[in-house]
């Protein structure tokens, strides 16, 4: 198991965002959390990197306990995030914001870091040809091809994805879940939040059902795709 | 008016020096702005000490007016030593004593404010006070060119004579006056270096535009910001020893005066923008020599205030914007 989330509870002041999440990724999976807005998805995603405090519950990273490790120390383990909203560094420049991505890691002066630089570009054409421009001047779907990038250049075990295709024009949604599919087929695991549930779970093996701040069904993609109930909360009844 | 066009040399090379000790100063408040989103009130505090660290250093090593180059140059390398390390020092505490405690329960920004309105006034009155605190050891005797009159202007030994090296309109541009000038802004385009080209003004970039992006990039933000409490720290000594060679003297209180000056000019560049901390420092340095002239010296600090207001007016976020982020070349 690549990272287990047992029992988990997060709380806003006295909101409980999350109660009593549990959850696996395996290593080489998809693994998709879909629900409503507001169930908790984002939540659950800055949890994992350490960006808030767990009340009760534990998180377990590749056999290590890691509920209450600084989020700074968790890209070195290997969890990398593009956040919602993407996050890029406005005032950096693409290529700095692509450098940030190496910053936690041991071999960031070595070669590795150049071949990922072109595993990047490859995935992201666009990105190259603006290598120079501020990230702030991009488009959104540029930003967010940027963020997957930069999470990327950590070389990352766990990738989490929270709402790539957020935002993005139908083609360019299509051309991401190819992305995610064909990074996760390069060796990456990946934790993927959407609301593109029809989508999402047609790419990933298993999937989560988050409501309210609980998870209320859980399989694989295929079989929640299938069922009736789940077709009709979140896939907009036809698929 | 006559007086400004009869004396604009003179009036430029001096606002030029004062205001590049503005821009050190200022690079404090906007560096930790930046980062925290929080106005250091104890900043001034910080370039204080370290002027007394300058003074001091010099007089234990009996500095005096007409060494030879070699011993002058020995002096002058040891007052920046001394001041960049005392007043790195002191930041480094401000930020353990008076603002991480506070950060870490989450307390609210005008809390911070507060705390470091206190840590400014404890830290003046702590060196306004020395010959009683000497006393209390025992050590008054022991240290007493060093803490007597504690109230009063310490005078830097004169361990450089101004030297006119060429002369404009009549006016004798001096060594010290180009050191300043030269050395300050040499400080600044290192630090600018610094910024954005290391790993570390990096992080520190990062942390100023998206604290949470930073940590998810393995960014750690406590180091950051000692990191930045430190630069703003060491930049402050430096100018300290700027001021010592040009003004000479210093006292408990130099630091108020001093110290809304420098933040005024970090406002009026664009507060958290590295290059608006260096442009406003020497807009504000030149126009307030440019206004004395104008309407007289009494009228020095009304001239500061006023440009500030209405470049603010017409520029709310100063001449060039907010952000570290945008500070890059
Ligand atoms: N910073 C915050 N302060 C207080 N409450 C918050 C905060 N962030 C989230 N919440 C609350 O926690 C709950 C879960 O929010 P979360 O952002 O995890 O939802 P989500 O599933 O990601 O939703 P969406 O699909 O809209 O992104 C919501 O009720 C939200 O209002
Ligand atoms: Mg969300």
């Amino acid at each position: 198991m690549l990272l287990e989330v047992k029992g988990l509870c997060v709380n806003y002041g006295r909101i409980e965002a999350i109660r009593d999440i549990s959850f696996t990724v395996e290593e080489g999976e998809i693994v998709t959390l879909i629900g409503a807005n507001g169930a908790g998805k984002t939540t659950t995603m800055k949890t994992i990197s350490g960006l808030r405090p767990v009340r009760a519950g534990t998180v377990t990273f590749n056999g290590e306990d890691i509920t209450h490790m600084p989020s700074h120390e968790r890209p070195v383990l290997g969890i990398s995030q593009s956040p919602e909203g993407r996050g890029c560094f406005i005032g950096m420049s693409v290529m700095e914001n692509l450098e940030m991505g190496t910053y936690a890691r041991a071999d960031r002066k070595s070669k590795a870091v150049k071949d990922d630089l072109d595993r990047v570009f490859e995935l992201f054409p666009r990105l190259k040809e603006r290598t120079n421009q501020a990230a702030g001047s991009m488009s959104g779907g540029e930003q967010q091809m940027l963020a997957m990038g930069r999470a990327l250049m950590a070389k990352p075990k766990l990738l989490l994805l929270d709402e790539p295709s957020m935002g993005l024009a139908p083609k360019l949604i299509k051309q991401i879940f190819d992305i995610v599919t064909e990074i996760n087929s390069q060796g990456t695991t990946v934790l993927l939040v959407e609301q593109n549930a029809a989508q999402a779970l047609k790419r990933s093996h298993r999937a989560y059902i988050l409501e309210t701040g609980e998870i209320v069904r859980e399989g694989t993609g295929m079989a929640l795709a299938a069922d009736p109930a789940v077709k009709a909360a979140y896939l907009g009844g036809d698929v | 008016m006559q007086f400004l066009i009869d004396n604009f040399a003179a009036l430029t090379v001096t606002g030029l020096a004062i205001g590049a000790v503005y821009s050190l100063i200022a690079l404090g408040y906007t560096f930790v702005y930046g980062v925290l989103r929080l106005i250091n009130f104890a900043h001034s505090e910080v370039f204080m000490y370290g002027s007394f660290a300058a003074v001091w250093v010099v007089m234990v090593i009996g500095g005096h007016p007409g060494g030879s180059i070699g011993q002058v140059i020995f002096w002058v390398a040891l007052m920046f030593v001394a001041a960049m390390a005392m007043s790195g020092l002191v930041a480094v505490l401000i930020e353990r004593v008076a603002y991480r405690p506070l950060r870490k329960r989450n307390a609210p920004p005008l809390i911070a404010l507060i705390s470091a309105i206190g840590a400014s006034f404890v830290l003046s009155e702590t060196m306004g006070l020395r010959e009683k605190i000497a006393g209390w050891f025992g050590l008054d005797d022991t240290l007493r060119p060093y803490v007597n009159n504690s109230r009063n202007n310490v005078p830097l030994p004169s361990i450089i004579k101004p030297q006119g090296v060429f002369s404009i309109q009549g006016y004798e541009v001096t060594n010290v006056d180009i050191f300043v000038i030269v050395g300050a802004i040499a400080m600044m385009i290192m630090l600018d270096q610094f910024v954005s080209r290391s790993r570390l003004g990096r992080g520190i970039r990062a942390v100023a535009m998206d604290p949470e992006a930073a940590a998810l990039m393995g960014v750690n933000r406590d180091r950051v910001i000692r990191v930045t409490f430190l630069v703003g720290g060491v930049m402050a000594g430096a100018a300290a020893v700027f001021y010592l060679l040009k003004i000479g003297s210093t006292r408990y209180d130099v630091g108020f005066i001093l110290g809304v000056k420098a933040f005024t000019a970090a406002v009026l560049g664009g507060i958290g923008n590295l290059r608006g901390a260096l442009l406003g420092g020497i807009v504000l340095g030149l126009a307030e020599n440019y206004g004395s002239a104008l309407v007289g010296t009494e009228w020095k600090d009304v001239v500061a205030f006023v440009l500030l207001v209405v470049i603010l007016l017409f520029r709310p976020t100063g001449l060039l914007g907010e952000s570290l982020g945008k500070a890059r070349a």
